[in-house]
C-alpha cells in the first residue's frame, strides 16, 4: 500500500531530515514510527500525506506517486485516501464539532445532509454524538480528539496517519485514544501513527520503524493477520 | 542605531504591504489636499490683491440722467452702509471702430478727470490719464487677446454717431471692479450725449460690510432708496466681478475638496486598521519587545513611527503632484491676469503637509496605544486565531447556505474581527463613492457641455473645407468677408430633407444692458426647434420678439427675475425686452442673452443667421442625411455637417483630475482590503494548514479568500454609491452656487436606478481585486509549514 523507494528530504544546508529510507507497508498494517526528536518521524508522515516533498526518492500510496503530484492533486489524493490525526488536535475552533467533522467530506462535494447523516453515524460510534453541537473549545482534550478521529475518517480513507495522537492528552483520555486506534485496527483500518510513547506503539501497533537521525535504525517487520514477513 | 530605531527599520521593512498602502494613502490625500487648497487660495488671491490696490467698488450702480440729478446723486454717499463713494460720473454707451475698420463690441466709458480716487483707483498700464477731448484710455480686462487690444496712438471712430467722431487712444487701464470699457473726461460725454449716445450717470461706492450678497443687496437698496423712483437702472456687485475674474478655476475648488476630504477620511482609516492590524499580527514579537525591556512607550513609538516613515515619503511626493497639478490648472487664471502665479502656496503646502502628518501620526499612536498596554505575560501566550466565541453565529448560519463549503467558510471571516471589517466597510465605501461621485461629476458636466450643443447637423455658409478650389460666393478670404447663405434655400432644402425634425438658425451679436459694464453677447434665433436647445429652469421659452430668456447670473447681476423687463442698447438703439425664462446657459459664464432675431430687426437690418442647427429625428444616421443634404445643398452656398462634440477644456481637466483621483482612491481602498487579506492569512495561516490537509484544493482556497470580502465589499458598495450620489448633488450644488447658476434636473439628476446597482457593485469588484494577491499566496502556502505555524 505504501511504498518509499530511497527517499530523501533535505531542508537547506542542514543534515538530511530522511536520509535514504526505503519501506513498505502493507494494507491493513498499524505501523508505529519511534524516534527521539528531530529523527525524522513527521517528515516521513508529511510525505506520506503529500504535505510534503522529498528531495530525493519516490512515495507510492495505493498505486498513487505521491511525490509526483501537484498541490491539487495532493489535496485531492489527501480527500480520497488519507485520514489525519494530530497532536494537538487541530479542530476549527470557530466550527462546531459536526461541522469539523463534516468539513473533509464536504470540501470533496458531498452534499450537507448527507455529510451530517455520516458525521453523525461517526460521532455516536466514537461516543461523542452529544457535543455535535458544542464548539470544541468546550471539549475535554480526550474528546476532542475523538472529534479528530470521527474528521479524520469521514471519507473512510485507507489510511489513518496520526501523529502524536496522545501527545497531548492526560492519561486516562490517552488511553481511551489508545483503545480507538486498536478498534479501528481491529476492524481493518491502516494506520501509520508517529509516537514517543512507546506503550502506545505495543498497544496499537503491528509494527514498530524506529528512525535515528533520518535513517530506518530498527524495522520490526511487515505484519499482517500475525505473519512477520 | 538604537534598539527601537532597528525595531522600527525592521518593522518597515517586513510590513512591505503595510508601508505601501500608508505611503499610497497619505499622497493621495495630500495631492488633492494641496491641489485643492492652492486653486482655492489663487482663484481669488489675484483679483483680492488688485481689489485691495485700487479701492475697488464693491457696488457699481448706473442712473438714469433724466431721473435724477447730479446733487441727488452725490447725496447717495450718506445712504446706510457706504463708507466711501466716487462720482457721479456721466457715462455713454458707444460702439468703438478701429482705425483698421474693426468693429469693436459696444462700451460703457465713463467721464473721470483723474484715475485715482478714493474708489476704483483705476491702475494705468500704459499710456497716460485723459487729459482733452477727444481723448481715451481703454480698459483692458485681459481677456482679449493681445493682437485684438487697441495700440497706443490708434484712432477709434464712432460711427453709429452724427459724423463719425474720433477718439485716439492715449492710456490703456485696468479697473479690477470692472466699472467701464474706456474713460474719457467729462466733457466728452456732454459732446457725446449732444450727438445722440445713450448717457447715464455712474456712481461707484465701498461697503461697510460688503462680503454677502445679502450686504451687497442691504446697500443697493439704501442707495436706490435715497434716489427718485426708477432712477437706478442697473447695478453690478463686486461679488459678481469676483466671480467672473476666478473663471473657471473656481468650479474646481468644491470638487477637489470633497477628494481632500474622501482622502483624509480614508487615510484616517486605512492607517488605523494598518497599525491596528500590525499590533494585532506583531502582538508576540511586542511580547518579546517588552520581555526585553521595552517600555510602554517605546512601543508606541516604534508602531507610530513606522507609520510616520512610510507617510512622510507619501506627503512629499503628494505634495510635489499637488502643486504640478495646481500649476497646470492655473494656467488660465494666469493668462486673464497676465500674472505667473506658479500655483505653488507655501502655507497650504505646509498646513497640509503638517495636518497631514499629523493625522497619522495621532491615529497610529492612538491604535498602537493598545500594543503598549498589553500585559507582556498574555502578550507571550496568545495566539493570533481570533478566539472562539467571535463569529460563531455567523460561522454556523453561513455553513447552512447551498454553497461550496470553502465559500461559506469564507463568508464567515468578517463577522470573527468585527471591527477591522468595519473599517475596510468604510475604506471600500469610500472607494465605491468616489467611483460613483467622479462619473455622476462627469455626466453633469457632460450635461453642461451638452447645453451648448444646439443639434445634431450644423449648416455652414461656403463649401466644405474638403472641397477644392476657391469657396463659392468668394469668401471667407483674406480680408473677405463671410459668404452669405441664401436663406429661402437653405430653408427650403433642410425642410424637404427626410429626417429633419427641427431646425433654427442663431446669429451672434453684442448689446449693452444698463448697470452692466461689458457688452453682453446675444443669441438670436429664427427657426422652429430652438426651444430644445436650453434646459429651463424657470419660465418659459421666447415665443417671438421683445421676450428675452436668461441664465441666472444675469437675473444675479442685473437684480432682476423673470417676468421683469430691461432695456438693450444697440447701436444707440434702446429695446425694451421682457424676460420671459430662466434657462441653464452656460455661455459667457451665464451673461449671454437668448432671443428671437426679431427682437433687434429694427437695429440691425442685417441680422440673418450664421448658422443652421438641425435637429433629427430619432433614429436617423447623422452620416448618411448630411451627405444627403449636402446632395441638395450643392447648389446653395452652404453645407452641412456634423455638430461638433467640442468638449471644453475645463471640462477635459475637471474629467481626467476626478479620473485620476478615483483611480488612487480606488486603488487605496483595494489596497485596504489587500491589507486586511493579508492580516487575516497570516493570521489563519493555521487554520488554512488545517483546511489544506484535510483536502482544501487551492482553487478551493483562493474562493474561500475572495468568499471572506464578498460580505465586506457588498455592504461597502451598498453605503459608497448613495454617498457618492449625495456628494455629486452637493458638489455640483456647490459648483453651481459659487458659480451663480441655478442647475435644471437634467444637470443634478443624473443616475439611473441601475447604474447606482453596478456603482454598489464596485464595492464588490473593489474587494475581490484587493483579496486576489493574498489569496494567491494563501493557496500556495506550504501545508506542512502552515501546519507548524502557533
Amino acid at each position: 500500500m505504501i511504498e518509499l523507494g530511497d527517499v530523501s528530504r533535505r531542508y537547506d544546508e542542514g543534515p538530511p531530515a530522511l536520509d535514504n529510507v526505503s519501506l513498505k507497508i502493507a494494507p491493513g498494517e498499524a505501523v508505529a514510527i519511534l524516534g527521539p526528536s528531530g529523527s525524522g518521524k513527521s517528515t516521513l508522515l508529511n510525505l506520506i500525506a503529500g504535505l510534503d516533498k522529498p528531495t530525493n526518492g519516490t512515495v507510492s500510496v495505493d498505486g498513487v506517486r505521491v511525490d509526483q503530484l501537484g498541490e491539487a492533486g495532493s489535496a485531492k489524493y489527501r480527500r480520497a485516501k488519507i485520514g489525519m490525526v494530530f497532536q494537538f488536535f487541530n479542530l476549527l475552533d470557530d466550527l462546531t464539532v459536526a461541522d469539523n467533522v463534516m468539513l473533509p467530506a464536504q470540501l470533496a462535494g458531498m452534499s450537507r445532509s448527507e455529510a451530517q447523516r455520516r458525521a453523525a453515524e461517526l460521532l455516536n460510534a466514537l461516543g461523542v454524538q452529544r457535543h455535535a453541537k458544542a464548539y470544541p473549545g468546550r471539549l475535554s482534550g480526550g474528546e476532542r480528539q475523538r472529534v479528530a478521529v470521527a474528521r479524520a475518517l469521514m471519507n473512510r480513507p485507507a489510511l489513518l496517519l496520526a501523529d502524536e495522537p496522545t501527545g497531548a492528552l492526560d492519561t486516562a483520555s490517552g488511553e481511551d485514544v489508545q483503545q480507538l486506534l486498536k478498534d479501528l485496527h481491529a476492524d481493518g483500518q491502516t494506520i501509520v501513527l508517529v509516537t514517543h510513547d512507546l506503550a502506545l506503539a505495543q498497544t496499537c501497533a503491528t509494527r514498530t520503524i524506529q528512525l535515528v537521525d533520518g535513517r530506518v535504525a530498527n524495522d520490526t517487520g511487515m505484519v499482517v493477520s500475525g505473519d512477520v514477513r | 542605531m538604537s534598539a527601537l530605531g532597528k525595531v522600527v527599520r525592521s518593522g518597515v521593512g517586513r510590513r512591505r504591504v503595510q508601508t505601501v498602502v500608508i505611503g499610497l494613502v497619505v499622497m493621495m490625500a495630500v495631492t488633492s489636499a494641496v491641489l485643492g487648497g492652492s486653486l482655492m487660495v489663487a482663484s481669488s488671491a489675484p483679483f483680492e490683491r488688485a481689489f485691495a490696490q485700487q479701492n475697488g467698488a464693491h457696488l457699481t450702480a448706473q442712473f438714469d440722467a433724466g431721473k435724477a440729478t447730479a446733487a441727488q446723486l452725490s447725496a447717495t454717499a450718506n445712504a446706510s452702509g457706504i463708507v466711501a463713494s466716487a462720482g457721479p460720473f456721466r457715462t455713454a454707451t458707444v460702439t468703438p471702430e478701429t482705425d483698421r475698420s474693426r468693429k469693436l463690441p459696444p462700451i460703457t466709458i465713463a467721464g473721470r478727470t483723474a484715475q485715482g480716487g478714493s474708489v476704483d483707483a483705476v491702475t494705468l498700464t500704459d499710456g497716460r490719464w485723459v487729459a482733452a477731448a477727444g481723448e481715451i484710455v481703454l480698459n483692458n480686462d485681459g481677456r482679449m487677446p493681445p493682437g485684438m487690444v487697441p495700440k497706443l496712438a490708434s484712432r477709434l471712430t464712432l460711427p453709429d454717431l452724427p459724423g463719425s467722431p474720433t477718439l485716439t487712444v492715449v492710456g490703456i487701464a485696468r479697473t479690477v471692479s470692472e466699472t467701464a470699457g474706456g474713460w474719457v473726461i467729462p466733457e466728452q460725454i456732454e459732446t457725446l450725449a449732444a450727438a445722440g449716445a445713450p448717457v447715464g450717470y455712474q456712481m461707484l461706492y465701498r461697503l461697510a460690510k460688503p462680503d454677502t450678497t445679502a450686504d451687497v443687496d442691504a446697500a443697493r437698496a439704501a442707495v436706490q432708496a435715497s434716489v427718485p423712483a426708477e432712477a437706478m437702472t442697473g447695478t453690478r456687485s463686486w461679488l459678481t466681478t469676483k466671480l467672473h475674474s476666478a473663471g473657471n478655476t473656481v468650479l474646481l475648488v468644491p470638487f477637489l475638496l470633497a477628494f481632500g476630504a474622501l482622502g483624509v477620511l480614508m487615510a484616517v482609516l486605512i492607517i488605523g486598521n494598518v497599525i491596528a492590524g500590525a499590533v494585532s499580527t506583531g502582538t508576540h514579537r511586542i511580547g518579546i519587545l517588552k520581555a526585553l525591556g521595552f517600555t510602554p512607550a517605546q512601543v508606541v513609538r516604534a508602531y507610530t513611527v513606522q507609520a510616520l516613515i512610510p507617510a512622510i515619503v507619501g506627503a512629499a511626493l503628494g505634495m510635489v503632484a499637488g502643486n504640478i497639478l495646481a500649476l497646470a490648472v492655473l494656467s488660465d487664471t494666469n493668462r486673464v491676469y497676465g500674472t505667473s502665479d506658479s500655483g505653488v502656496t507655501p502655507w497650504v503646502n505646509v498646513a497640509v503637509l503638517a495636518g497631514a502628518l499629523a493625522v497619522v501620526a495621532l491615529t497610529a499612536w492612538a491604535a498602537a496605544a493598545r500594543a503598549g498596554r498589553l500585559r507582556t505575560v498574555e502578550v507571550l501566550a496568545v495566539g493570533r486565531t481570533p478566539g472562539p466565541g467571535r463569529g460563531q453565529w455567523a460561522s454556523r448560519l453561513s455553513a447552512r447556505l447551498p454553497l461550496p463549503r470553502p465559500m461559506t467558510l469564507g463568508l464567515a471571516y468578517p463577522f470573527a474581527r468585527v471591527l477591522r471589517s468595519a473599517t475596510i466597510v468604510a475604506a471600500i465605501a469610500f472607494g465605491a463613492a468616489a467611483a460613483t461621485f467622479s462619473v455622476g461629476l462627469g455626466s453633469s458636466l457632460n450635461q453642461v457641455q451638452a447645453t451648448e450643443s444646439h443639434g445634431d447637423v450644423v449648416v455652414l455658409p461656403g463649401r466644405p473645407m474638403s472641397q477644392s478650389g476657391p469657396p463659392p460666393g468668394g469668401g471667407p478670404g483674406p480680408g473677405g468677408k463671410p459668404p452669405e447663405i441664401d436663406h429661402a434655400a437653405v430653408v427650403k432644402a433642410i425642410a424637404a430633407q427626410a429626417g429633419t425634425a427641427g431646425y433654427h438658425s442663431s446669429t451672434e451679436t453684442e448689446v449693452s444692458v444698463a448697470g452692466i459694464a461689458d457688452p453682453l453677447g446675444v443669441s438670436a434665433f429664427t427657426g422652429n426647434s430652438a426651444a430644445g436647445a436650453y434646459q429651463m429652469v424657470a419660465g418659459r421659452f421666447i415665443t417671438g420678439a421683445g421676450e428675452i430668456v436668461v441664465s441666472t447670473p444675469f437675473l444675479t447681476a442685473t437684480h432682476t427675475k423673470v417676468g421683469d423687463s430691461v432695456v438693450l442698447t444697440v447701436h444707440n438703439t434702446q429695446i425694451t425686452v421682457r424676460i420671459v425664462g430662466e434657462a441653464f446657459n452656460p455661455e459667457d459664464m451665464g451673461m449671454e442673452i437668448v432671443t428671437h432675431a426679431g427682437t433687434l430687426a429694427g437695429t440691425e437690418a442685417e441680422l440673418r443667421g450664421t448658422e443652421y442647427n438641425v435637429t433629427l429625428k430619432p433614429g436617423t444616421d447623422v452620416n448618411s442625411y448630411v451627405a444627403d443634404l449636402n446632395t441638395a445643398l450643392s447648389g446653395v452656398e452652404a453645407h452641412a455637417m456634423p455638430a461638433e462634440d467640442d468638449t471644453a477644456e475645463f471640462i477635459v481637466i475637471v474629467n481626467a483630475l476626478a479620473a485620476l483621483l478615483t483611480v488612487l482612491l480606488v486603488t487605496v481602498a483595494a489596497l485596504g482590503v489587500l491589507n486586511m487579506v493579508v492580516l487575516e492569512t497570516r493570521e489563519r495561516v493555521h487554520d488554512l494548514g488545517v483546511h489544506k490537509a484535510l483536502g482544501m484544493t487551492p482553487k478551493q482556497t483562493i474562493s474561500m479568500v475572495i468568499a471572506s470580502v464578498v460580505v465586506t465589499g457588498l455592504i461597502g458598495g451598498a453605503i459608497g454609491a448613495p454617498a457618492g450620489v449625495l456628494l455629486q448633488r452637493l458638489v455640483i450644488g456647490e459648483m453651481g452656487r459659487v458659480t451663480g447658476f441655478t442647475l435644471p434636473d437634467a444637470v443634478v439628476n443624473i443616475y439611473e436606478p441601475g447604474q447606482l446597482v453596478l456603482f454598489g457593485l464596485g464595492g464588490l469588484v473593489i474587494a475581490v481585486a484587493g483579496s486576489l494577491l493574498p489569496a494567491g499566496w494563501a493557496a500556495r502556502t506550504r501545508t506542512a509549514t502552515a501546519l507548524r505555524t502557533e
